[in-house]
């Protein structure tokens, strides 16, 4: 945990610098009759984040804060699996979306979250990811008609648009 | 009553002339092709601002009159002063059911951001709904009633004299920037979010003029809060006939806003044909001809090459007027 | 006593069988697509816009007068039950909310924000029926130095969110400002921290984006490695009996509910304000006017009535501005005005001479939707809590889609999705090492209110300060801010004597 503090803090910090630099295109000084100039609103502020990221550095260093005393595993291997399996299903779901669409990649997430995560039947599996891809169809498609990403699968749905039109 | 007569002239002229180009121009018009689900229609603008509410009307107009069998979702990408919805419409991935309702951004926007990398040539053409008009506004109890008393007033005041506007180098600012030039004046343009919040501050006298479109003060004029001196327009509006334009106070200087609908790049043959018919129904129904009286909107329906070369002439104007205004290196 | 008949007129026009289908209908529509994440007032009215020409315009805007209505309250629901608020307006209702939920006590925080809801709505109508059009005056009248004092007195609601990390919660609320600057610089027409020229950042960072990624992911994440698989989820309860017990409570929070709701209102008809800002400010003053604000953000019912009368009373009050100036006071009375326009009625100072049947319709309407969105509510509570009470590995997942397609859904840009993703990473890890989260989104709401409204400010004074000052209002609320940032410290430090003076 000690560890993992001072890495974001000094990961945040270095963050900080790039919006500093990158708000520094436009003026960020004080332009007279007007007031600050387009940057300087950012950059004030990423400069804030920078003092406050050397502030919790200098915290870490004299153990003032209960992270920075902490003997804890930032991650142990328990947590890291679930958040590698977690994160890394999202990422796939999001990822599938460009590829597949929605209603391909939504219940590829369900059944593998449904079936492999919560280990329940494949009744109930099934049930899910075949029911939520239409409801969700209806829902967001139809009575709201804001239409999902369905990426190769696109021409598959005229046939239904036709008939619901 | 001239000026009407003049303007529904030029309406009715260029409704003939797109009836005459769609039948001499291309035989196989009834190609029958209909769009196979539901349309992207890209708004440049932000939702509840006048582009939106346009573009929502017609969509309005368009499930009313069942033009069409699907349905048309506006989406609005207002980001960058539409830099993002002329990227996503350059690259949309299905050019057939991609159409964007553009305004003078789709010139300026381009023309200020060389990054993005857009050619308005490489747009389709759809149809050009109507151009909005501007005029001067300044509040009642100013007691200004002509251009005259404005530009000594403005003189008076120096710097500051805030006209209000919507965002920097747009089109408010172009026109700021005239006035300023042409009467000698050193007005200070202060920008805000939307032709509404504008026309707010006139009302509520946190600025002394603007140079706003019609519809957005329209509730003030008519509830005696705003007056317009003068418009920016070949002839006088026939909603303000008591504004004279800048032409009669020998400054001649025409300036409009497009409001036009554009297909996506790379769309086909007869997709273009649909949808060009498809807005000159629009264009002729009496929703939204009463819609166009209402705003005070000016304008024939022109489409195909009429429409491009009308954009290429608009663009070229508008290089030289941001150059003036040093918004262009 | 014109204002009465008039009003009873708009009474028989609400009652109207159609309008009153349309309410109800609109309501029960209004509160699902509230209560999803991601979903709020805004998208329920733009989506059903175009299916209201099929009926005349004075029912067209009840349904979605009524629909906006449902989806304030539904906002609740999501931040109570999943402590991802639906929309900005509910953000404050999580902080105390969601600890209710787990404590056990969801159905009591869902009581409690209904009923919180509906007075809010209520007062907020009743001063909407008999004060509109000089208040729309003083509407009118703000201009940017007062906007800025206002949002000043928003960010003094910051003070008592922080956790006892002051490096962090101050780290959080400038990055949160920051990530708001992304986009348009309107002042100076510039692109703005457009990181790697991605088109995506061109429309700024979204603050759905930014909520969605930490209470929705990274919260997510964080339950999901400490529950250890467990169904965390409250073991929550409902019945008669219960519901009785926590109105017997709410009573008691009168007080709460009346300042909660006539701050809302206040904050709510100034345009470009909005609910969100009245419904912080009205949390904040709730937690600094209370005596024991150390329970605030532990579940305290207080914490969950302040934000919900607010955020109502701010929503009627939105529609003032929209009715009687034509300008919008939130997106979605944007939307609304839209319609009105659609519809071929000319909002503005004429409105009320123009169109009274429409006006009056509507305004009685409001009051039929709170009273039916209140029952819906209710009624709908057992269905929420018996959701609560599925396995977390379904739970879960399904919260997860809905959270991706929510992302989605507003901007329609896949863009947004993935960096709702890197948010709810970045946030998992600095949740675990206690960075407040809450501040970043708040601050990414009104940071964009306030830096134009400051630069606005300069603009017309040429650059100099005193215009906060000078003006009677601004100046006004400019000391109520500065009073509200001092009276913690002040607070702080007579404690602090106290403790001397006993130890002496």
């Amino acid at each position: 945990m000690r560890m993992a503090e001072l890495v974001m803090g000094v990961v945040m910090g270095i963050f900080s610098l790039y919006l500093m630099w990158k708000s520094a295109e436009l003026p960020i000084g004080w332009i007279p009759g007007e007031g600050p100039g387009g940057g300087a609103w950012p950059f004030w502020l990423a400069l804030g984040m920078l003092l406050c990221c050397i502030t919790i550095v200098i915290r870490w260093a004299k153990r003032l804060t209960p992270q920075s005393r902490s003997k804890e595993v930032y991650m142990d291997a328990r947590a890291f699996r679930l958040f590698l399996l977690n994160a890394g299903a999202l990422a796939a779901m999001i990822g599938l979306f460009h590829i597949v669409g929605a209603y391909g990649a939504i219940p590829l997430f369900l059944i593998f979250y449904l079936r492999y995560m919560g280990r329940h039947s494949w009744r109930l599996t099934g049930t899910f990811a075949a029911v939520t891809p239409v409801l969700m169809f209806l829902f967001f498609e139809i009575a709201l008609q804001k239409t999902l990403p369905k990426g190769f699968t696109d021409p598959w749905f005229e046939p239904i648009f036709a008939f619901f039109y | 009553m001239k000026p009407f007569i003049k303007l529904s002239t030029i309406t009715l002229g260029a409704i003939i002339a797109f009836g005459a180009g769609t039948i001499a121009g291309s035989p196989d018009a009834r190609a029958e092709w209909k769009p196979k689900k539901p349309v992207e229609f890209i708004v440049m603008a932000g939702k509840g601002g006048g582009a939106d509410k346009a573009v929502r009307f017609m969509q309005s107009i368009i499930a009313k009159n069942k033009l069409s069998s699907k349905p048309f979702t506006p989406i609005n990408k207002p980001g960058g002063s539409g830099a993002e919805a002329l990227i996503y419409v350059k690259s949309a991935r299905d050019p057939n059911h991609t159409i964007m309702f553009t305004l003078n951004s789709f010139y300026t926007t381009p023309l200020r951001q060389p990054k993005i990398k857009v050619d308005i040539s490489k747009f389709t053409p759809i149809g050009r709904m109507a151009e909005d008009t501007f005029l001067l506004w300044v509040h009642k109890d100013s007691g200004i009633t002509n251009v005259k008393q404005f530009v000594k007033a403005a003189k008076a005041k120096g710097s500051a004299w805030i006209m209000a506007g919507t965002g920097k180098n747009s089109e408010d600012n172009l026109l700021t920037d005239f006035l300023n030039k042409a009467y000698g004046l050193k007005m200070k343009y202060v920008p805000y979010k939307g032709g509404g919040r504008v026309a707010k501050e006139l009302a509520g006298k946190n600025a002394d003029s603007t140079v706003n479109n019609p519809s957005e003060q329209l509730g003030f004029y008519q509830a005696g809060k705003t007056v317009p001196i003068a418009a920016f327009t070949p002839a006088r509006l026939p909603l303000f006939a008591n504004a004279p334009t800048f032409k009669e106070l020998g400054k001649d200087f025409v300036y409009f806003m497009q409001r036009t609908v554009v297909g996506a790049p790379g769309m086909s043959k007869e997709a273009a044909t649909y949808y060009r018919q498809l807005f000159a129904k629009i264009y002729a129904s009496d929703g939204w001809q009463g819609y166009m009286t209402k705003k005070s909107l000016q304008g024939g329906f022109i489409t195909g090459d009429i429409l491009m070369r009308y954009w290429l002439k608009e663009k070229a104007i508008h290089k030289v007027m941001l150059q003036k205004m040093g918004a262009l290196k | 006593m014109d204002t009465l008949s008039l009003l009873l007129n708009g009474f028989a026009i609400a009652f109207e069988p159609l309008n009153l289908a349309l309410i109800i209908v609109g309501c029960t529509i209004g509160l699902f697509i509230g209560a999803m994440p991601g979903l709020g007032s805004v998208n329920g009215v733009a989506i059903l816009l175009p299916m209201t020409f099929l009926v005349p315009p004075t029912s067209a805007i009840i349904f979605l007068g009524a629909i906006y209505y449902g989806a304030m309250y539904g906002g609740a629901i999501s931040s109570i039950m999943l402590g991802i608020p639906g929309a900005s307006t509910a953000v404050a209702t999580t902080f105390d909310g969601r600890p209710m939920a787990l404590k056990g006590q969801a159905d009591k925080a869902l009581i409690a924000a209904a009923t919180a809801s509906f007075v809010g709505g209520s007062i907020g109508v009743v001063l909407f029926t008999l004060f509109a059009p000089p208040l729309a005056d003083l509407a009118l009248a703000f201009g940017a130095p007062e906007i800025f004092a206002l949002m000043l007195m928003a960010f003094a609601t910051f003070i008592g969110l922080g956790s006892d990390d002051i490096p962090k919660t101050i780290f959080s609320i400038f990055i949160g400002l920051v990530f708001g600057a992304v986009g348009l610089d309107i002042i100076s027409g510039e692109p703005r921290l457009i990181f790697g020229d991605i088109p995506g950042f061109y429309h700024g960072i979204n603050f759905l984006v930014l909520a969605i990624g930490i209470y929705g992911i990274a919260e997510m994440l964080w339950v999901i490695e400490t529950s250890k698989g467990d169904a965390l989820m409250s073991k929550a309860e409902i019945s008669v009996r219960r519901i009785l017990d926590t109105l017997g409570e709410l009573v008691r929070t009168w007080k709460t509910m009346l300042m909660g709701s006539l701050l809302g209102y206040f904050v709510g008809i100034l345009p470009a304000a909005g609910a969100t800002p009245g419904s912080l400010m009205a949390y904040g003053f709730a937690k600094t006017m209370a005596k024991d604000p150390e329970t605030y953000g532990k579940g305290n019912i207080n914490g969950v009535v302040a934000p919900e009368c607010a955020n109502n009373a701010a929503s009627t009050g939105a529609m003032l501005p929209m009715l009687t100036l034509g300008i919008p006071g939130s997106p979605t009375t944007a939307i609304l005005l839209g319609g009105m326009v659609i519809w071929g009625l000319e909002p503005g100072p004429l409105v009320f001479t123009d169109y009274p049947d429409f006006v009056w319709g509507f305004i009685a309407s409001l009051y039929a939707a709170n009273l039916f969105a209140l029952l819906i509510n209710i009624a709908f509570i057992p269905a929420f809590i018996w959701m609560l009470k599925m396995p977390f590995t379904i739970l879960a997942p399904i919260i997860f889609v809905l959270c991706i397609v929510g992302g989605f859904v507003p901007t329609m840009d896949m863009h947004d999705v993935w960096l709702m993703l890197v948010f709810g990473i970045v946030g998992y890890f600095m949740r675990k090492l206690d960075y407040p989260m809450a501040p970043a989104v708040l601050a990414i709401v009104l940071g964009p209110l306030a830096e134009p409204a400051l630069r606005q400010s300069l603009l017309i004074s040429g650059g100099s300060f005193s215009i906060f000052f000078t003006r009677p209002a601004a100046g006004l609320i400019m000391a109520a801010a500065l009073g509200l940032f001092l009276l913690p410290v002040w607070m702080i430090v007579r404690r602090k004597m106290d403790q001397r003076r006993k130890a002496s």
